[in-house]
């Protein structure tokens, strides 16, 4: 993972899928294979470029999902009806098909396995990708930091990840998560139906005298609204990293 | 479309053109002298290329556009920028 901190200008790359899982209905994990790959640190991504036959390109940036490792990465990407990559990264890659990539992109949004800790964790929807990263990193680092999740999400369906983090709560001590459903909750689960609130983000043993590092990942309006909820409650406004997807994410 | 991304979105665009990570280095808006990570700026992505502003300010820091195998940067809404070198 340090060679990604190694001075260079970043290139295009092609890689070379290796299998397609399906996280949701509209969620699709991407493994690609990529020899000389230098590994990332959790929370980077890259950038993804289509070509067409006439030369008509087009560019979006993904979050790596993996933990860190060399030679392969693993993208999730949200499909988006009206997008003009994720549709093509959904629903017509396959494995064996090459796929253009530039990166690891970003040395802010990024999380150190030797940081100590405490760690929140607050992702909007698809913004779990990055998150996700950061959590598989510290459980393959064996780091024993803190870390919270709290994961907004329409309804259950749409949680990516769900029996991956539902392992990692029970097995990995030191970390715990909270689900905000905003549509639906689980059948037959009494659960609070509602946008992100003070009181789930104020958790025992989380609240701002903790002072842990936060970040946030989601759409723009949960992303601000997020980090304002924090830093009304006291949080240090220098802690909150963010990253924000928007239409032009499609 | 006028909602903005943040300066996480720059580092793919300027990693071509620098060595250095620009998300993670800190730049002083010139015009509120404010001093932030750039991957905290707000960017605007449609716009003709990259469009950062000031998080404190809402000026205009940076400036990138690449087309036909140019890029053109204009980064004078930034006084100063401190860069990770590592390894040095």
């Amino acid at each position: 993972m340090a060679r990604a901190a190694v001075l260079g200008r970043l290139t295009w790359q092609v890689g070379t899928v290796a299998e397609i899982r399906a996280e949701t209905a509209t969620a699709h994990t991407i493994v690609i294979d990529l020899p000389g790959w230098p590994g990332h640190a959790a929370g980077q991504h890259v950038d993804v470029r289509l070509t067409a036959d006439d030369g008509y390109s087009v560019q979006r940036s993904y979050s790596i999902a993996s933990a860190p490792g060399p030679d392969r990465l693993e993208l999730t990407v949200q499909r988006l009806e009206d997008g003009e990559v994720s549709p093509y990264l959904t629903d017509t890659l396959k494995p064996g098909y090459p796929l253009e990539l530039r990166g690891p992109i970003g040395g802010w949004f990024v999380w150190d396995p030797a940081e100590p800790g405490p760690v929140l964790l607050v992702a909007g929807g698809s913004g779990v990708v990055p998150l996700m990263s950061m959590i598989r990193a510290r459980a393959a680092a064996g780091s024993a930091a803190p870390f919270r999740l709290v994961y907004s999400v329409r309804s259950p369906e749409t949680v990516l990840y769900a029996a991956g983090l539902e392992q990692l709560s029970q097995v990995a001590g030191g970390f715990q998560m909270s689900y905000v459903y905003t549509r639906s909750g689980p059948p037959g689960a009494k659960v609070r139906i509602g946008r992100l609130n003070p009181v789930v983000l104020s958790a025992a043993g989380w609240t701002s005298a903790a002072a842990p590092a936060v970040f946030i990942c989601g759409p723009t309006g949960f992303v601000e609204a997020a980090a304002n909820l924090l830093v009304k409650a006291g949080h240090d406004p220098g802690v909150i990293k963010t990253e924000r997807f928007g239409p032009s994410g499609g | 479309m006028n909602t903005h991304l943040d300066g996480n979105v720059l580092g793919g665009t300027l990693g071509e053109i620098f060595a250095v990570d620009i998300t993670s280095a800190v730049g002083q808006c010139a015009s509120c002298g404010t001093s932030e990570a750039m991957g905290e700026a707000l960017v605007y992505t449609d716009a003709p290329g990259l469009v950062a502003r000031c998080r404190s300010c809402g000026e205009v820091v940076l400036r990138v556009n690449r087309t036909g195998g140019r890029a053109w940067l204009d980064m004078r809404g930034i006084s100063c920028l401190e860069l990770r070198t590592p390894g040095q």
